[in-house]
């Protein structure tokens, strides 16, 4: 261990020295003050955050099983600023006092999921990359739970512990198939000997579900909206954003890396998936009235376009993809800010419930409007220059007919997001949420996530600054 | 290499063992036995590397670690799911996955 592998590591030492160092001071801290604990948790991951920005060069540590690039710093550096917005968004669900014995817990449980997803998005073989999965999959279960005294909480926990133990399943049994026909474990070992053969297809066809599971990609995507329906808003947005976009960070590196002798076929699986994920995600997200439920939909659409991404194969789609994510990461975690902070104020988490807003909170209905007009596509926000780039990453190669699909499938969605708008600014309503003023961190991550959907669309030299990280990846 | 014991017979039991988890996951009525239908797709998978390893690749050791890591994230895994499982009978006195119903389409 010398300062060059503390150095590549400086991501994961950070999160497990802040873990751990705010599970020790919440030994110090009487009951009744437990409340601090969640000023100090906010600074302390602030400061990760901020540090995980420090510049360094990539390399390979532990024989070729960690490995660390510009790119993948950027990736846990995405992770890291929406993890820290979900932060700030849920201190009004801890400040209530019936969860003021769930404060460090929630803090410290997050931040060693966060350390998972490290490891994994910088996995050099298929060892770490399956504990960092499970060390991010895990612990969700139980925060999903979380609401202990809720029955759709624990139904929720329990059904997503066994799927994403089933799914984790089904992905090893592909692993040893692969294992297998290579005889190693190692990426780089792996990749000259991936061939088109029958072993070799069915062992990623078994992968490929188990990571489409983690993602949501239809065929395995029933457990998404009751899962996001029960868990309490801020584990949901972290479900949501967080847990999806390291999924989609790996599973593009291990499609573009190992598996790009194969290329021509898992292209093929994808074209199905992306068809499927993005109608079925569609038309379910029309009839939804619970808006968890409805942005759980939203959410499979949206990662349905970005494995239009996954079809360009070259550094154009590794650049939309992680682009889109960034974006993703703001729009998302807009709209969850607002269901949440209504939820804290009023208890409503319905669409019905939302008719009227506009006349008691319009600077909450302006942001919601701007992540819905963002998940959407219209053009002047970021989430038009997302899903533009994604679809010509797909179309340089060739995919035009999925690109049709994808583009009539945008239009479509658009209805269902403007159903919202329309309930919030149009509605007339006897009983609207009633006037209320959120807290200040939940205001500060508004403020943030909003200037995001407006700055990142505009902002060309970020979209340049990922590609010429890509190219040093690939 | 174990003495006249070909390959495929191990696999054979490997890949029964882990369709019948398959299997038992989708119809079994029951939480802890949806469980166990889970550890029994993860002892196949734990075979399947320790007899690709010891048969096909002898020299090295990396199925067999691999072997070592799945079966520590799965007990972890059945202690977080029994966990998770007793929280559900507190709150609806019984485990049937049939019943946990109250969130549909």
């Amino acid at each position: 261990m010398n300062l060059h592998s503390i150095i590549l590591l400086r991501h994961e030492i950070l999160l497990t020295v802040a873990a751990v160092g705010v599970l020790f001071a919440d030994v110090f801290v009487p009951r009744e003050k437990k409340h601090n604990m969640i000023t100090v948790s906010l600074i302390v991951f602030t400061l990760v955050t901020l540090l995980g920005f420090i510049p360094a060069q990539g390399g390979v540590l532990f024989g070729g099983s960690y490995q660390s690039s510009h790119m993948t710093d950027f990736m846990k550096d995405i992770l890291n600023i929406a993890v820290l917005l979900i932060f700030l968004q849920s201190t009004g669900y801890l400040s209530k006092p019936e969860n003021s014995w769930k404060i460090t817990e929630f803090f410290v449980i997050l931040m060693f999921v966060l350390i998972g997803m490290d490891f994994m998005i910088s996995a050099g073989d298929f060892v770490i990359f399956y504990v960092g999965l499970e060390t991010a999959s895990l612990p969700l279960a139980g925060l999903a739970a979380y609401d202990r005294y809720k029955s759709k909480s624990a139904e929720a926990g329990v059904k997503l512990i066994l799927l994403s133990a089933m799914s984790s399943a089904v992905m090893l049994f592909g692993l040893s198939l692969i294992y297998a026909s290579t005889g190693s474990i190692y990426f780089s070992d792996i990749l000259p000997k991936i061939k088109a053969t029958p072993l070799i297809i069915l062992g990623f066809i078994f992968f490929l579900s188990g990571m489409g599971f983690k993602l949501s990609v239809v065929p395995f995507h029933l457990w998404t909206a009751d899962v996001y329906e029960g868990a309490p808003i801020n584990i949901t947005a972290f479900l949501s954003v967080v847990s999806k976009g390291a999924a989609a960070f790996i599973l593009i590196i291990i499609l573009f890396t190992v598996f790009k002798n194969i290329s021509r076929e898992w292209e093929w699986i994808l074209y199905a998936l992306v068809i499927t994920t993005i109608t079925i995600g569609n038309l379910f997200a029309l009839r939804q009235d619970n808006i968890k439920r409805f942005l759980a939909f939203s959410s499979i659409t949206q990662v349905g376009f970005l494995l239009l991404g996954f079809m360009g194969n070259n550094e154009l789609g590794l650049t939309s993809v992680v682009y889109f994510m960034l974006i993703y990461v703001f729009t998302n975690l807009t709209a969850f800010g607002v269901v949440e902070a209504i939820y804290n104020a009023s208890n409503v988490e319905t669409i019905s419930g939302y008719k009227g807003l506009y006349k008691t909170n319009p600077l909450l209905s302006l942001a919601m409007m701007l992540a819905l007009f963002s998940l959407g596509g219209i053009p002047p926000l970021a989430g038009f220059f997302g899903k533009f780039f994604l679809f010509t990453a797909a179309a340089s190669r060739g995919y035009y007919i999925l690109v049709v699909i994808a583009a009539l499938n945008a239009t479509i969605s658009l209805y269902y997001y403007l159903r919202v708008v329309k309930a919030m600014f149009i509605d007339k309503s006897d009983n609207p949420v009633a006037k209320f003023r959120s807290t200040w961190p939940m205001r500060i991550s508004l403020i943030i996530s909003s200037i995001g959907i407006i700055y990142v669309g505009f902002a060309s030299n970020i979209f340049e600054f990922i590609y010429s990280l890509a190219k040093g990846l690939l | 290499m174990i003495q006249g014991i070909p390959i495929t017979h191990i696999l054979v039991v490997s890949v029964i063992m882990f369709f019948t988890g398959v299997m038992g996951f989708i119809i079994r009525q029951n939480l802890i036995a949806i469980l166990l239908s889970i550890e029994l797709m993860l002892n196949a998978v734990v075979m399947n590397f320790l007899v690709f390893n010891r048969y096909l690749f002898p020299h090295h050791l990396q199925g067999h670690f691999f072997g070592l890591f799945v079966i520590g994230v799965a007990a972890a895994e059945a202690a977080l799911a029994i966990a998770l499982i007793l929280n559900v009978y507190r709150r609806f006195k019984h485990i049937d996955p049939d019943k946990l119903n109250e969130m549909k389409y």
